[in-house]
């Protein structure tokens, strides 16, 4: 296949980018999408040019590391797909492919198509977890939990923290990646002691590293790879209703539990 | 060199309890005194940060990548061991030890698995505690799968993504200690070197990813959490980042490097398509429960799978080995489909692939059981091959995996330089020379949550906190090395591009030190390593800066290390005058094509231990003892 690239190309985050271009002769429809980047940065190399920087690793989609927007879609045409599983043979001959960073203001561009994902690990940090010190867990199974509990844990649990639903949205809004986490740890009774300290604490943080609100698109769930829906953000949201409304309470004085 | 494997005395039963009363402690307001440094954030690492942090110590984390969450563990798909007997179906902590060692093919140090074996219990209720959604069956309580290599189902699992859900509970545990200022997170931070202070580890020197800077961290110990070299290989089911350069930089230090030629070949990965494979994938061995593996009859058949009659196929693991079957441990399952390939019997581009069919399960079980079980799996491979495995078999062959060989520790997990650890992949205890399947998991999270934070108190104990800093001359002369090493990857200005001597170095050790070996193809492999690595400092191209995000750079200073880490793997494997596990030496098998081992003259570990660049390596031996396991020859017919 031939393929023409315009690839985003930005040395620093305070220096302007732009699109270069590359013409591609040989590509294989049995490539990957990164795959196809190598064999440019090899290219590139032997010719002692810069290569194109892109983060990527584990390459079977689950790492979370690759971030290309391709075509205008981030992780490219193909659903529930990374860009890193994403192959050749969903090309034609003579395509003209653009390739771009996640943009977002809570990810700023680090080189070409690498962004900043870090504000992701502060949510995290804010109260992505439940406190439970190494040594003092329960008997796994004195913890019963239903089959439907635990699926729908896991498919809140399953997001690979791309940031793909960051930059689908049109507000730059990151409620579909923390609505992931608070949900995962609400919906199990494990979270349950922390879960209004954790719902209030996560979305304070989102909010104070810069992203969006959410307007209801529902971008963020088309682009995500691993099919996360949004009605975990509607989840996040009662429970952020509960935690504020429990709050309330007590600041009354008045006498409740969870 | 000196092995010292600090065995605890007594009865194996109670040797970890026996130690745990005798190891000294560090009394709680001392603890914040002492800085350990921890690099590496996959299960083992990061769950050893966590917990020393929750200790009260001060950490220093590591990684390379942008978020500690995206270490390699995450992929592991398809579950972790636990002998929780939860099926009532004769698992005891001592089968798991059994079956360990068994399919170690009885080259790992009894008092470690054992230990393995027992934490394993504790290691399934901290993680359903931190809220890992595993599999549970109606009733709410765990659900538990087989596996390769075992005939109890003690594999507990997160549909195909185990690994994942396992280090996103680590993950959060660190996380957690990092906004509690307990735990200092370095991402995009590559360590460079470690550096010794009058025999000590102290500290390192790191590079910074993203600005290139050179740092130097002082620390009480350093803990190496760095997963394994089957990237050495080139191809393999690793991450493209995956590197033996810490480990390396801890061998050229004074650790010892124990049985580097032990590399495990997975069964049941996805054939190579072409030249511009930067890697391989890995389909999860639970697949062999359910998916039978066969090949024509007829060499040379190419006829479409589903076109060839059942009377023409040749269920080889199930005609060899009818009790195990398509269980076999991984070694055997991939030497067996070796054979066939190697016989003419391959199927796919050039003959290297056999079929995994999965049209018995989906006529006895339904497609919408299969679908759950293996649903994620079913559509990663379409998405590679553009083939659907439900109504044709899956093509596959085997690829490099995971390395039980590693830094030689002892029974605290401590190398043979004092203060300097090894734990999870990193290390070589516990596998032997094979690993079974959902023991990785199970040891990098016993090592990190279960051991290591008891036995690096002992250690700290005995050393006054802080006594060392960065302004330290051995920091000074290291950062320069770094430097100069780097100065002169960025000086060559060749023409020849990292991936392609890469890719010769992986061509060389598949072809003459992967799934077997023989004496005159490792002395060649031993001839021409030295011509690559020349070829590689005289005509690679690295362009750009060492002060910027240079990730060429990062890949050729990987490259530079694997280049002299292969030499010692194809020492070792021609020092190995035996066939084990995974290391399969043609010299030496049994009539009917099984690894022959020879307990007389090789029942040890060879710890290998560095002499100077271009010079031989030296060879040290730590007997191995079977004092509860006999020793026999291993039967999976």
């Amino acid at each position: 296949m031939k393929l023409t690239l315009y690839i985003w190309r930005q040395k620093n985050s305070s220096t302007k980018g732009s699109f270069e271009r590359f013409q591609m002769d040989d590509v294989s429809p049995d490539m990957s999408f990164l795959e196809m980047l190598d064999v440019l940065n090899e290219k590139l190399l032997v010719e002692g040019k810069e290569p194109v920087a892109f983060d990527h690793d584990c390459r079977e989609g689950i790492c979370g590391a690759c971030s290309l927007v391709i075509n205008g879609q981030a992780h490219g045409p193909m659903e529930r797909t990374t860009a890193c599983q994403l192959h050749m043979r969903k090309f034609n001959d003579g395509d003209t492919i653009y390739i771009e960073p996640w943009r977002a203001k809570a990810f700023p561009v680090v080189k070409d198509l690498i962004v900043d994902r870090s504000a992701f690990d502060r949510i995290i940090q804010a109260g992505g977890y439940i406190s439970v010190p190494t040594g003092s867990a329960p008997e796994a199974n004195n913890i019963p939990i239903s089959k439907d509990d635990a699926d729908l844990a896991m498919d809140a649990a399953a997001c690979i923290g791309c940031g793909a639903c960051v930059a689908a949205c049109p507000n730059g809004s990151a409620m579909l990646f923390t609505a992931a986490k608070v949900s995962h740890l609400a919906i199990l009774p494990q979270g349950a002691p922390e879960r209004h300290r954790r719902v209030k604490a996560m979305i304070e943080r989102m909010d104070s590293e810069g992203f969006g609100g959410c307007t209801n698109h529902g971008e963020c769930q088309k682009a995500c790879p691993k099919g996360i829906s949004i009605k975990f953000i509607s989840l996040m949201n009662r429970e952020y209703i509960k935690a504020n409304l429990a709050s309330l309470a007590r600041d009354k004085g008045e006498v409740t539990a969870q | 060199m000196e092995l010292n494997s600090k065995i605890p005395e007594g009865p194996i039963q109670e040797k970890w309890d026996r130690h745990r009363f005798e190891m000294k402690l560090v009394n709680p307001a001392n603890k914040r005194k002492y800085t350990i440094i921890v690099i590496g954030t996959g299960l083992a690492g990061a769950s050893a940060a966590a917990s020393f942090a929750e200790l009260g110590y001060n950490v220093k984390s590591f990684c390379f990548q942008d978020s500690p969450r995206r270490a390699h563990s995450i992929a592991a798909q398809g579950g972790i061991n636990a002998a929780k007997n939860y099926q009532n179906d004769g698992d005891s902590i001592w089968r798991l030890f059994y079956d360990t060692v068994k399919g170690g093919d009885y080259r790992a140090r009894e008092a470690n698995v054992y230990r393995l074996a027992q934490i394993s219990v504790n290691i399934i209720d901290q993680c359903v505690a931190q809220g890992v959604p595993f599999a549970r069956e109606y009733g709410g309580v765990l659900s538990n799968r087989s596996f390769g290599g075992a005939q109890v189902s003690r594999t507990f699992y997160a549909r195909g993504q185990t690994g994942q859900q396992l280090l996103l509970g680590c993950y959060s545990a660190l996380s957690r200690q990092i906004e509690a200022g307990k735990v200092k997170m370095y991402p995009y931070t590559e360590m460079l070197d470690v550096v010794i202070v009058d025999g000590h580890a102290k500290g390192i020197v790191t590079r910074n990813l993203r600005t290139g800077k050179i740092e130097s961290h002082a620390g009480d110990a350093v803990v190496l959490a760095t997963g394994g070299y089957s990237n050495v290989f080139f191809l393999s089911t690793n991450a493209m980042g995956c590197n033996v350069t810490a480990s390396w930089r801890a061998y050229k230090r004074g650790a010892g490097f124990a049985n580097p030629c032990f590399t495990q070949i997975h069964p049941t990965c996805i054939p190579v398509s072409g030249d511009h494979q930067s890697k391989l994938t890995l389909m999860s061995e639970s697949l062999r429960n359910d998916g039978r593996i066969w090949v024509p009859k007829k060499k040379g058949d190419t006829r479409a799978p589903t076109e060839i009659p059942e009377e023409e196929r040749d269920y080889y693991l199930e005609r060899r080995y009818p009790s195990f079957g398509n269980l076999v441990p991984r070694d055997v399952a991939s030497r067996a489909a070796k054979e066939r390939c190697d016989a003419g019997y391959g199927v796919g581009p050039g003959g290297l692939g056999v079929y995994l069919d999965f049209s018995d399960a989906i006529k006895r079980l339904g497609r919408q059981v299969i679908e759950d079980r293996y649903g994620n799996l079913f559509e990663m491979y379409e998405r590679i091959t553009g083939e659907n495995p439900y109504e044709t078999p899956m093509r596959i062959f085997p690829a490099p995996h995971y390395t039980m060989g590693g830094l030689w520790v002892d029974y605290n997990l401590m190398t043979t330089v004092p203060g300097l650890y090894a734990i999870g992949e990193a290390n070589f205890s516990d596998h032997g020379a094979n690993r079974l399947g959902a023991s990785a998991l199970m040891q990098g999270l016993a090592d990190g949550y279960f051991v290591i934070p008891y036995t690096i108190g002992d250690y700290l104990a005995g050393v006054a906190p802080g006594s060392v800093d960065t302004s330290h001359s051995a920091f000074s002369d290291a950062e320069r090395e770094v430097k100069q090493k780097i100065e002169k990857l960025l000086s060559i200005n060749g023409k020849a591009s990292i991936d392609s001597i890469h890719k010769q170095l992986g061509r060389l050790l598949w072809d003459k030190c992967g799934m077997s070996r023989n004496a005159e193809g490792l002395k060649e492999a031993l001839s021409k390593i030295p011509e690559i690595r020349e070829r590689f400092w005289r005509e690679v191209s690295v362009p750009g800066s060492g002060e910027d995000l240079n990730q060429a750079l990062e890949k050729a200073g990987r490259v530079a290390d694997f280049l002299e880490f292969a030499e010692i793997m194809c020492h070792d494997a021609l020092s190995r005058e035996e066939s084990c596990g995974a290391h399969f030496r043609e010299e030496y098998q049994t009539e009917d094509g099984e690894a022959l081992r020879n307990d007389n003259d090789y029942c040890y570990g060879a710890v290998w231990e560095f002499k100077g660049d271009n010079q031989q390596p030296v060879m040290h031996k730590e007997p191995f003892t079977f004092e509860y396991i006999p020793l026999k020859q291993r039967n999976y017919k």
